[in-house]
């Protein structure tokens, strides 16, 4: 055994059966860091003990994201990217493939799935904190992910080239078309045509099948070699490596392998309980899966009534369509009055003048005559920044404590405003436009955008409570 | 009386054209389709109706002959009854109608009807709801170039096909009592019969649309009972998984 160039592995239980899987693994392991990534990432992984509810659906999203990669490979052997026979494919797929039905439902359930697991995941770092120093770029990966996740989406959402796909990617295309100057230009070259077509199927089918899923794969492995590097977070925001025992092992840490692995089963087995429950028993969900219109082949001359995004882009969508011309005087008055808290509250003259600086041009560029851009341009701008706005997470909160559970009053009911905010909007996203649900839409656009933007003074003024030593249970 | 019976007919049509408008929009109240999936019986006799009544105009273009057999019917029982053109029993119901011929004979390509029951689901009631009430919703319109009109379906193309079968309907209103006010409520009234009495009728049309909802999807009994053995089997994982959860978790505090 000494002989071995790398310190070998004791392996427990060296019975007569377990001598050759255990020469087996020495092998590969003069050969391959097995043995030390299985130790580094599981067996001496050592997480905080405390998780509760909301820490399994970060393996939640990688089951999902395999399921995903799985049925997505099946259903690419039967389904045909042009727009002539996409639609047919997909329903020779759903009758005439052997289990097609099943593949395709769970791919079409899982797109749903996987958002649903992101945005608790997404809801469980703002909880507790867990973008916090040193986990920013865990944070940032993860938006990066979920960015990344809602352009496979959008292309994966046109392949079935019902009249949803169509009139869903011609309305996103045209987004494009607003941006000044380059706008026409722009949206024809992601069109690849100047009217969604053939050309926009099959490129859109090469972002969902390889780009998009590529990146996506890259960019979970970065989440989780940054997740391993500092450790997890957990609902007290405690350090649990500033407590360490003899051995050198978190007191308040446990072995990811076995004691997580085996409480990630039961939360999914739970989950796959609901998830087949939708998969078997309501595909559609009521038209929010599975929109009932596109059960019609996509008809470039007959325009649905009521386009309306799949519900995971709703609240984005809102925002969207929150920003009219009337709107404008509300955004312009808001941006000078975040000028005025900036200059009475920073004592730094050089952020100062910045703010002032940024404050004029948007100003101007908002209502400034004939300088300003058109509503349907703040619109696109608007819903780009509410998506990208998270990134600055890290860096608006700056309260002394990580966890809500030891946030004051401030801290928690700009959280709860701001999840039911969340929601509104995502309902009126789904809705036809009324006068109502554009004001509400209006009020939540402001209720979103002073969640973020006023958080550096409120998570600072708050009232704290003791952070304990140790976590709790 | 005749003039004047027109006269009446238009008045009436105008007054109604907005709440016409409105039930355009979707929101028009639809009847409960009175149908069961597991009647074969039932479904058979909606295969007979669709390829009498529809796959003439209508295609079921991804939809094969032979998967009747799920509804309890043999190859061979398919190909004599319900198969008219040469085709063989595994082929796709298509029509021969060229969709170009059809939109300059009806002003727009009749649509395909394989998906119909999903497509016409809604937040107002399912696909089969709003099939069986716009089957059910045909009255004489003297205004529209086919003589008819639909309360589910307002200017709708298609003429009523079953007219000989449920006689023809015009449209009347009714005084219902509203919150402190009297309103107008259109409805529906025989004015002549047709072959079949109004309840053999609505029975006719509830065996089309069965078979319209499964052929909508025609796996959807299947996914049912698997789904049951699925979940079970999960059910019965879940005391497993969480046993082995306790069993570990004893020594953490």
């Amino acid at each position: 055994m000494a002989a071995t160039p790398k310190e070998p592995v004791q392996f427990s239980g060296a019975g007569p059966l377990n001598a050759p899987i255990s020469g087996v693994l020495t092998w590969v392991d003069q050969r391959f860091p097995l043995m030390s990534l299985w130790r580094d990432h599981l067996s001496q992984y050592y997480a905080p003990k405390n998780f509760n509810f909301f820490y399994f659906f970060g393996s939640l999203a990688m089951l999902v994201l395999v399921l995903q990669i799985v049925t997505g490979i099946f259903l690419v052997m039967h389904y045909k990217p042009s727009a002539a026979d996409a639609f047919a494919s997909v329903e020779y797929i759903m009758r005439d493939v052997p289990g097609g039905w099943f593949i395709r439902y769970m791919h079409s359930t899982g797109a749903s799935a996987f958002f649903v697991v992101v945005y608790l995941h997404m809801f469980r770092g703002l909880l507790y904190g867990s973008y916090r120093q040193p986990r920013e770029l865990i944070w940032i990966f993860g938006m990066m992910i979920y960015l990344c996740l809602m352009a496979e989406a959008f292309f994966g959402y046109l392949l079935p080239w019902g009249q949803m796909s169509f009139w869903g990617a011609q309305v996103i295309v045209n987004l494009f078309d607003a941006l000044p100057v380059i706008g026409p230009d722009l949206s024809t070259w992601i069109r690849g045509d100047f009217v969604i077509s053939d050309a926009t199927l099959n490129r859109f089918f090469a972002f969902h099948v390889i780009a998009l899923p590529l990146v996506l794969l890259g960019l979970v492995a970065a989440h989780i070699m940054a997740l391993h590097e500092v450790g997890s977070n957990n609902p007290d925001g405690v350090e649990i490596k500033e407590k360490k025992d003899a051995q050198g092992r978190p007191l308040d840490g446990i072995p990811f392998h076995p004691y997580y692995t085996v409480k990630d089963i039961v939360g999914v087995v739970v989950f796959l309980f609901l998830f087949f429950m939708v998969v078997f028993f309501m595909p559609e969900m009521g038209g929010y899966f599975l929109e009932f219109n596109n059960f019609i082949p996509a008809d470039p001359l007959k325009t649905p009534a009521h386009i309306a995004p799949v519900w995971y882009f709703t609240p984005y969508y809102s925002i969207l369509r929150a920003i009219t011309e009337d709107f404008m005087l509300v955004l312009a008055i808001g941006v000078a009055a975040y000028v005025v808290l900036i200059w009475l509250t920073v004592r730094d003259s050089r952020i100062k003048l910045a703010a002032a600086g940024i404050g004029l041009a948007l100003i101007v560029l908002m209502k400034g005559g004939p300088l300003a851009i058109e509503a349907k341009v703040w619109g696109v701008v608007m819903m780009g920044v509410s998506t990208l706005i998270f990134f600055l997470m890290p860096w608006l909160d700056r309260s002394p404590v990580k966890s809500i559970r030891y946030k004051g009053p401030l801290c928690r009911a700009a959280l709860t405003i701001f999840v039911i905010n969340f929601i509104v909007l995502g309902y009126y996203g789904v809705q036809t436009v009324t006068p109502l649900g554009t004001a509400i839409s209006q009020i939540g656009t402001l209720i979103y955008f002073a969640f973020f933007l006023l958080m550096p003074w409120y998570s600072a003024m708050d009232k704290t409570l003791p952070v304990p030593e140790r976590v709790t249970m | 009386m005749a003039a004047m019976k027109t006269l009446k007919t238009t008045l009436a049509a105008l007054l109604l054209a907005p709440l016409l408008a409105f039930a355009a929009g979707g929101d028009v109240k639809l009847d409960r389709a009175p149908i069961n999936p597991d009647d074969q019986a039932s479904l058979q006799r909606g295969a007979r109706h669709f390829v009498n009544y529809c796959l003439n105009c209508h295609s079921a273009n991804f939809m094969r002959y032979n998967r009747l057999q799920d509804i309890g019917l043999t190859d061979q029982q398919i190909l004599d009854n319900l198969v008219f053109t040469g085709v063989k029993v595994g082929d796709l119901m298509k029509i021969a109608m060229d969709p170009k011929d059809a939109k300059e004979w009806f002003g727009g390509a009749p649509p395909d009807l394989t998906l119909i029951a999903r497509s016409r689901s809604s937040h107002a009631g399912s696909g089969a709801d709003w099939l069986y009430s716009y089957l059910r919703g045909y009255y004489r319109d003297a205004e529209r170039p086919t003589g008819w009109n639909n309360t589910v379906f307002a200017n709708v193309g298609m003429p009523h096909v079953l007219w000989e079968l449920q006689g023809e309907q015009v449209l009347g209103e009714r005084k219902v009592q509203g919150a402190g006010y009297e309103k107008a409520e259109p409805v529906l009234k025989l004015d002549k019969p047709g072959t079949l009495s109004p309840v053999e009728y609505d029975q006719f049309v509830a065996d089309l649309v069965n078979f319209l909802v499964f052929m909508a999807e025609p796996g959807r009994a299947k996914r049912e009972t698997i789904g049951m053995f699925v979940l079970l089997a999960l059910g019965f994982l879940f005391v497993l998984a969480y046993a082995l959860k306790k069993e570990y978790w004893k020594d953490v505090h």
